[in-house]
């Protein structure tokens, strides 16, 4: 493997110096919107997006910036200020990794807050949805673009803030409430490993700043430390990206509006997981090591378990959470098998970015339609009612299920022939995921777009406006072409190499191997599979009881029954013990020694009289004792 | 001759403390503390003369003034209790009690 | 040789005097006894090389603490002595057996210590004779606790006005307040003096009004009720039955007033 190039320190200005503009645009934004409150109402959406296109414009102009830097000058320090004085200078880190992230951030993010200016149109607090989404997309950034594990560890708890925030945003709904609680809570079990591994790179190597890790590790370390900071580090990926075990939350999160499922819980927070590993790259080496294993492991086994969940699902928008999941997974997968992988990895992310963007933006549209319905069974043949949505829709399903020449094809096809090459096993599984992709994302379409009208009475389903259809076709526009432009002739692996490195082998792309094929194949089966199920059959308007297997998936896999049998009836009982054991323990103690306390006291208090002359009397007493004693130690 | 002086001064301090003990009459019992302070005075006299030095006798001065001061607020205090209670008895000022 | 004298018969007379102070239950008996005692104290100040403690001893005390404390006695009531039943339970006995106690403890301990011959006052007065060397220390050595005693004692006489000071509750009545109330209540005119148309002119003696009827108001009540108590009521029925109803109608006008002793 060719190594990271080493980092510069950004002397010149340029936009580059002032890349700190990309976070301070939507903060601002998020900060007049929350602090001016009510004042905003009328214009604050529009604040919003604006603060959201600068942001954007900062990150495309840093892009070409960087592109007109010579390779070995492509990873940019930028030191801001001292922040914890003589432990962290908070700086950004501009190079090909970061800026990739910053320009799909505010892109799609900025296409996110476009469209939720007409699909947020009706509810009044939609000023507090775009402050909460400027919020986010600031976090995120400084996630992306800090140059050290605090100010990334800042960004990535103020995107659980953010994700928290906007999950709970319809909070007079208790469901919503719930999930944000229960994603907050999650996310806690992922930070804290995150913070360990922190503690542990303070302690082991002094600095948590990358470009430092780098060399201190590149100066060699205990395989024992390096593998409990890699799984330390996966845990807190693990969290936030709704891997398995800590995948729990991201079926919950669906409560929040749609446009906030798209952001945060499709295209962007829920890839810091993937980011942390990529960018922590020196943790996860060599490619074979166990906590890289551990990573590859963990991808594969969540990109099974969504995708299972996927085809259960009744709800349109957690059989997109499923896929999330899953698709996740395959960027896990991707990125535990070590600068090989990498490309292939940020490239599935980006690609599915767009298409998962796409699709919940489509999913998003179709229930603004249908009167916020999203159970698929009430749907049925809306093709012809939202033409457009529909065809968006499908541009991201083929590109998703891995249609050949579109964006997802290249970049899972990527992942998986570099899998089977590493790790067969894994490799193999992660193409019978395909095929099981095929099967549910068809059936999604099918469910929505084909077959029967099984509409409530009152829908009325009809076109989204241009605001909301407009984001649509941009990003089904990414969906077709993206992938190509990244993968063919490794495009996105030459630029990417100065920041991950470059394998030692350059992948060529051939469409026909066995690998490749065999996942066209199930894809293919797992189509018709569905279209057998869902297209030509009727689709029964109320859920059948389903065999062993559809239970077990709708269950999600009985993720919540285990973590409520393992973590919170203990915890129950636990709580209920320590209840116990204060109530009559601490509380017997604590309150007999009170009213011992207080019952001698009240017979002591008998002493006071009031009587001027026996206080007179106790103190010639004890003056006569003292003489006394004085005595009785003068003769000793 | 010291001893005895001492020794005087010590049943003196006794009888007053007796008396402060034994008497209800507030200005009885202020008399007893005069008493009491009297016979101190006299001890700081005595070992003025003992050790050769005067500054026992400046102490018993000192004593003299502040007894005087603290006669006069004292008696104040006896004729305004006196004025509200009609009564001169230590006894009956015990409201300060449990 | 002298001195010995004088201490044995001013040590009796002073303890005695003590004793005499306590157990006396009369406070002005006290009062006189306490001045025996500080006057046997100030001789034997005199005694001891300490003629200018003795002189304060007797201006201070004797002159102006005694004084104050008979002054008092006599703001509070001379016959307000207490009787001697003790209302605490166990106080005397206690304090009989401290008291005892205490002085045993202290004769023991000053019967136990040592002291050599008294060095006497000559080498600590030798420049400039006695009242100078007391001058001198009090006025350098001591001067700022003699000035902070002078702060002491205005303190005090400061203290003690404000504790005796009466608060007047309201507006000082005026001439014509006085005279308005007189005019605008029962009787405008002065009381009738006692005995002016009776046959002797003692006033003791309630007035007769000129249809013969017994004036009640012309007798003093405290006369009246002397005159009760002594037994010497006039012969006269209706005169005796009027001193008699003068001093009910006072003893019941007394219960609602107990300031009157």
């Amino acid at each position: 493997m060719e190594s990271p190039v080493e980092i510069v320190q950004h002397t010149a200005g340029g936009v580059i110096g002032a890349s700190w503009l990309m976070i301070a645009f939507p903060l601002l934004g998020a900060f007049i919107l929350l602090v001016f409150n009510r004042f905003t109402n009328r214009w604050g959406h529009l604040l919003g997006v604006a603060m959201s296109l600068a942001s954007f414009v900062v990150a495309v102009l840093a892009f070409f910036e960087l592109l007109g830097l010579g390779e070995e000058q492509r990873r940019q320090a930028v030191h801001l200020y001292e922040f914890i004085p003589g432990m962290v200078d908070m700086g950004l880190l501009i190079d090909p990794l970061s800026i990739s992230f910053a320009l799909l951030i505010t892109g799609v993010g900025s296409l996110i807050h476009i469209y939720s200016i007409g699909y947020m149109a009706h509810d009044e607090h939609r000023r507090r949805f775009f402050s909460y989404l400027n919020l986010f997309v600031s976090a995120m950034l400084l996630l992306v673009l800090a140059d050290n594990y605090v100010g990334l560890f800042i960004g990535w708890e103020g995107v659980g803030l953010a994700s928290y925030l906007l999950i709970g945003f319809w909070q007079f709904k208790p469901s919503a409430a719930t999930a944000a609680k229960k994603a907050f809570v999650v996310n806690r079990v992922g930070d804290f490993g995150l913070l360990v591994g922190m503690f542990i790179m303070w302690t082991t190597f002094g600095t948590l700043t990358f470009s430092q890790l780098g060399e201190e590790v590149g100066k060699g370390a205990s395989n024992g430390t390096l593998t409990a900071i890699g799984l330390l580090l996966l845990l807190g990926a693990c969290g936030k990206s709704a891997q398995l075990p800590l995948q729990s939350w991201l079926l919950d999160a669906m409560e929040g509006p749609t446009p906030v499922s798209a952001l945060i819980h499709a295209a962007t927070m829920v890839t810091a997981g993937v980011y942390l590993v990529v960018r922590s790259g020196a943790f996860f080496f060599p490619e074979g090591s166990a906590q890289a294993l551990a990573v590859a492991i963990v991808g594969a086994a969540t990109l099974l378990a969504g995708a299972i969940i996927g085809c259960a699902k009744d709800d349109i928008k957690k059989g997109l959470a499923g896929s999330t999941m899953s698709q996740i997974g395959y960027m896990m997968l991707g990125a535990g098998l070590g600068p090989a992988g990498y490309a292939f990895a940020i490239g599935h992310l980006i690609t599915h970015g767009f298409f998962k963007a796409d699709m919940f933006l489509g999913a998003g549209s179709v229930m603004h339609g249908m009167n916020d319905e999203v159970d698929m069974r009430k749907y049925g043949g809306l093709r012809k009612y939202m033409p457009l949505t529909f065809v968006t829709f499908i541009v991201g399903y083929l590109a998703i299920i891995g249609f050949p020449l579109l964006s997802g094809y290249f970049t899972k096809d990527g992942i998986i022939e570099t899998a089977v090459h590493h790790q067969p096993v894994l490799g193999w599984l992660a193409v019978l995921g395909a095929g099981i992709t095929g099967f549910y994302m068809s059936r999604m379409v099918f469910m929505t777009f084909f077959g029967q009208k099984r509409w409530a009475e009152n829908a009325h389903p009809h076109e989204s406006p241009a605001v909301m259809t407009l984001p649509l076709i941009i990003l089904s526009i990414g969906s077709i072409f993206l992938g190509g432009y990244l993968i063919l002739s490794n495009t996105l692996m030459d630029f990417l190499a100065p920041a991950v490195g470059a394998p030692e082998v350059r992948p060529e792309f051939h469409p026909f191997t066995t690998p490749g094929l065999a996942t066209l194949a199930l894809v293919a089966v797992g189509a018709a599979y569905a279209w057998m199920k869902y297209g030509k059959a009727e689709v029964p308007a109320v859920q059948p009881r389903g065999s062993f297997l559809t239970t077990f998936a709708r269950r999600d896999l009985y993720g919540d029954a285990i973590n409520e049998s393992l973590f919170m009836r203990p915890g129950q009982w636990l709580t209920r013990l320590a209840v116990f054991f204060d109530n009559r323990g601490v509380d017997g103690v604590v309150n007999g020694l009170a009213a011992g306390i207080g019952g001698s006291s009240g017979r002591l208090r008998r002493l006071q009289t009031g009587f001027a002359r026996t206080y007179a009397l106790s103190i010639l007493i004890g003056a006569a004792l003292l003489t006394g004693a004085l005595l009785l130690v003068g003769t000793i | 001759m010291t001893t005895h002086y001492l020794i005087l001064s010590g049943l003196l301090f006794a009888i007053g403390a007796l008396g402060v003990l034994v008497r209800r009459n507030a200005i009885v019992v202020f008399m007893c503390v005069e008493l009491m302070l009297n016979a101190c005075n006299l001890a700081f006299v005595t070992f003025a003369r003992q050790v050769g030095n005067l500054e026992g006798q400046i102490i018993a001065f000192f004593v003299m003034v502040v007894a005087a001061a603290e006669v006069v607020v004292g008696l104040a205090i006896i004729v305004t209790i006196f004025r509200t209670r009609r009564s001169a008895s230590v006894d009956d000022a015990n409201l300060l009690k449990y | 040789m002298g001195e010995t004298i004088t201490f044995w018969v001013l040590a009796v007379v002073s303890v005695g005097a003590a004793l005499g102070m306590v157990f006396n239950r009369k406070a002005v008996y006290s009062a006189l006894m306490l001045g025996t005692v500080m006057l046997s104290l100030a001789v034997l100040y005199a005694v001891q090389d300490a003629p200018f403690l003795a002189a304060v001893q007797i201006i201070v005390y004797t002159g102006a603490i005694m004084m104050l404390f008979l002054f008092v006695l006599m703001l509070v009531g001379v016959d307000s002595s207490d009787s001697f039943v003790e209302t605490l339970k166990g106080q005397r006995f206690w304090a009989v057996i401290a008291g005892i106690g205490f002085a045993t403890l202290f004769v023991l301990a000053v019967g136990n210590a040592v002291f050599g011959r008294e060095a006497g006052l000559a080498a600590a007065t030798g420049q400039g004779g006695y009242v100078r060397s007391i001058a001198l220390l009090l006025f350098t050595k001591y001067v700022f606790a003699f000035e902070v005693t002078s702060a002491l004692l205005i303190t005090a006489a400061l203290g003690a006005m404000v504790l005796a000071h009466k608060e007047r509750l309201t507006v000082k009545p005026t001439q014509k307040d006085l005279s308005r109330a007189r005019f605008l209540g029962d009787r405008p005119s002065p009381l009738p003096g006692p005995g002016t148309y009776a046959r002797n002119n003692a006033i003791d003696m309630p007035a007769l009004l000129p249809d013969g009827s017994v004036a009640e108001s012309s007798v003093n009540r405290y006369i009246a009720r002397y005159d009760v108590e002594q037994g010497h009521l006039p012969d006269d029925p209706k005169l005796a039955e009027a001193i008699k109803h003068t001093v009910e109608e006072g003893s019941e006008a007394e219960g609602t007033n107990e300031v009157t002793k």
